[in-house]
């Protein structure tokens, strides 16, 4: 607890990023990523210029560049089968340095890597400059069930509860002499997931009762009412609709 | 397993959108049901356990490990209406906060990996459970087979969207036989630990699995003479609710994805018409029987528009998978209510 309070995955600071209403900010990421993918894989140049809009979003917010790539670790599963698509794909080979690939697999592998490293990015972003609770009270100003993003608030605000508990029990069974090596050590890790799951519908519990005392009905009072302007949804705006601008050439182009 | 943006094409996320959608709306009202008042903390807090869950790595066999899908688990703890919501939540947080899965494939992702599981998972559960002596033990391997089931159906879900709308030319069915091979063994793992886990809260809370309800033994009262009652403490069942907001709601969502969304799908031929015509497979293929039907190659003759013709064929298409499913629906209950009447 001593590491201070702000998540890890968000980096303060004051800039016109920042400061845009999380209402705003979501629907337009959202944007984004629907028209990059609707984009046509052969216009190689829009999506530099998406990189370029990438690139200036976090020169305005001010998230280097060392922060994004670190993040995009998460990727790595996708970059892997990206790169066995041109080797196992079907359709016509070319050679290239020697190796036979498929011409269809290099687009497909080109397609996914330059599409799902652009959404990467723009959800890291977004998280970067958003604080996760604005995130869930602007997705509450979006309409979105109330329920849902009550779910989601109490995931956000026990999860590092939770994976505190979950690692206490770890460094307890490590310090046991505990190595998972095989199916044989199955059941440990399930009785430690057993013990985690009544611990955490414990809490659960614990935490409805003292709502309840606190005047809890069934919905959460909303303290910090975020407004946003028409000025603020036009800066928001500003991304997809230079994404949208740039699809729309390629489409026309091609 | 998060399908990550660009994997599918526009057309097939945004009907796998619509479908989430709806499913969660639907596990919303259910939900309720199941927790009432006491929803959002409880299903906030196994969500985080969700969460935690699948970052617990086990070995499956030499070498490799996996981790929980945790769709089963939840299920069997929580209840499947619940469970939906918290896996959902889980890949929510995970695309928006971790992007970790893309934004345009949370429908994608939801549909398989929260709805498909739970509820694969969950309908398995229910079928041995209720067939099985009433015991520990049975609802311990009804969970595991549950489980172990519901990973390779997700990843036949995965296999049929690709096979729609998948963006790499890969051989559908070495897609399906790579996908189901590894996940027949993912599953088994999934399977294995959700088993436990579930039998482990059943040794020290057996009141907190949901799935477990019907193995408490009821309060007897026996009196000084002899008499016995038996104490019912369980809540009167919930009354029946009419389907038919949920009919209506399915039938619109059906006819909107077959006449809307048909127009949006690839023109080009799928993907399986393209092996076949790639491979030289449909060099003596015979022409359908119902080749010049007024529906064939979906799309409506006579009607100039191709988007009109193939949105109106969609529509015509779910009509009549309508009628034909009520027509065989109607006559099965016709016969079942028949055999009551006989042995009443």
């Amino acid at each position: 607890m001593g590491a201070g309070h702000t998540h890890q995955l968000y980096r303060p600071g004051d800039t016109v990023v920042h400061r845009l209403p999380p209402q705003c900010k979501l629907p337009a990421v959202a944007a984004f990523a629907v028209v990059v993918v609707a984009t046509p894989r052969d216009a190689f140049w829009a999506f530099g210029v998406y990189v370029l809009l990438l690139a200036a979003v976090a020169a305005v917010a001010k998230v280097p560049a060392r922060f994004v790539l670190r993040r995009m670790v998460i990727e790595v599963p996708f970059v892997v089968f990206a790169v066995a698509l041109p080797i196992i794909g079907l359709g016509e080979r070319v050679e290239v340095l020697g190796l036979s690939l498929s011409a269809e697999g290099l687009w497909a592998a080109w397609n996914i890597l330059a599409k799902a490293t652009l959404g990467v990015v723009a959800s890291i972003l977004l998280a970067a400059t958003t604080e996760p609770r604005k995130m869930l009270l602007g997705a509450q100003r979006l309409r979105l069930p109330a329920l849902l993003v009550q779910i989601a608030m109490f995931m956000l605000r026990y999860m590092d509860v939770i994976l505190d508990e979950m690692r206490r029990m770890r460094v307890a069974r490590e310090s046991r002499g505990f190595v998972a090596r095989d199916v044989r050590h199955l059941p440990v890790i399930a009785k430690s997931a057993g013990a985690l799951f009544i611990r955490s519908y414990e809490r659960g519990e614990r935490v409805h009762l003292a709502m309840l005392s606190r005047g809890y009905t069934g919905s959460m009072p909303v303290i910090d009412d975020l407004g946003a302007s028409a000025r603020s949804w036009a800066t928001a705006a500003l991304l997809p609709a230079a994404a949208l601008a740039t699809a729309v050439l390629s489409w026309s182009v091609s | 397993m998060h399908v990550p943006d660009g994997f599918f094409n526009a057309s097939v996320s945004i009907a796998a959108g619509a479908f989430a959608a709806a499913g969660l709306a639907v596990c919303l009202r259910g939900a309720r049901r199941e927790l009432d008042d006491r929803t959002a903390p409880m299903a906030g807090l196994v969500a985080a356990f969700i969460f935690a869950v699948q970052m617990l790595n086990f070995p499956v066999a030499a070498g490799t490990s996996g981790h929980l899908l945790g769709g089963t688990l939840a299920a069997v703890l929580v209840g499947p209406y619940t469970a939906v919501l918290c896996v959902a939540v889980v890949l929510l947080v995970q695309g928006f906060f971790f992007a970790d899965g893309g934004l345009t494939a949370l429908g994608v992702n939801i549909t398989l990996m929260a709805i498909v599981t739970a509820a694969v998972g969950w309908t398995v559960f229910r079928l041995i459970v209720r067939s099985a002596p009433r015991s520990r033990a049975a609802v311990s391997v009804a969970a595991f087979i549950g489980a172990a089931v519901s990973v390779p159906v997700a990843a036949m879900g995965f296999t049929v969207l690709f096979w729609l709308g998948g963006t790499a030319p890969i051989d559908v069915s070495s897609v399906a036989i790579a996908m189901g091979g590894v996940h027949v063994l993912i599953g088994l793992g999934e399977g294995l630990i959700t088993a436990l886990t579930v039998s482990s809260v059943l040794a020290v809370r057996p009141d907190l699995v949901y799935g477990a309800r019907g193995l408490k033994t009821r309060l007897l009262l026996r009196t000084a003479d002899g008499r016995s009652t038996e104490v019912i403490d369980e809540p009167a069942p919930a009354p029946a609710r009419s389907l038919r907001p949920i009919l209506i709601g399915g039938a619109l969502v059906a006819v909107l994805l077959a006449g809307v969304v048909s127009f949006y799908a690839s023109s080009s031929p799928d993907g399986l018409e393209k092996v076949a015509g790639d491979k030289g497979l449909n060099a003596n293929e015979q022409s359908h029987v119902l080749g010049d039907s007024p529906l064939a190659d979906y799309g409506v003759k006579g009607v100039g528009n191709e988007r009109l013709a193939v949105g109106l064929a969609g529509v015509a298409g779910v009509g009549i998978t309508v009628l034909a499913g009520g027509a065989i629906f109607y006559t099965v209950r016709r016969r079942t209510r028949d055999r009551e009447k006989v042995s009443a």
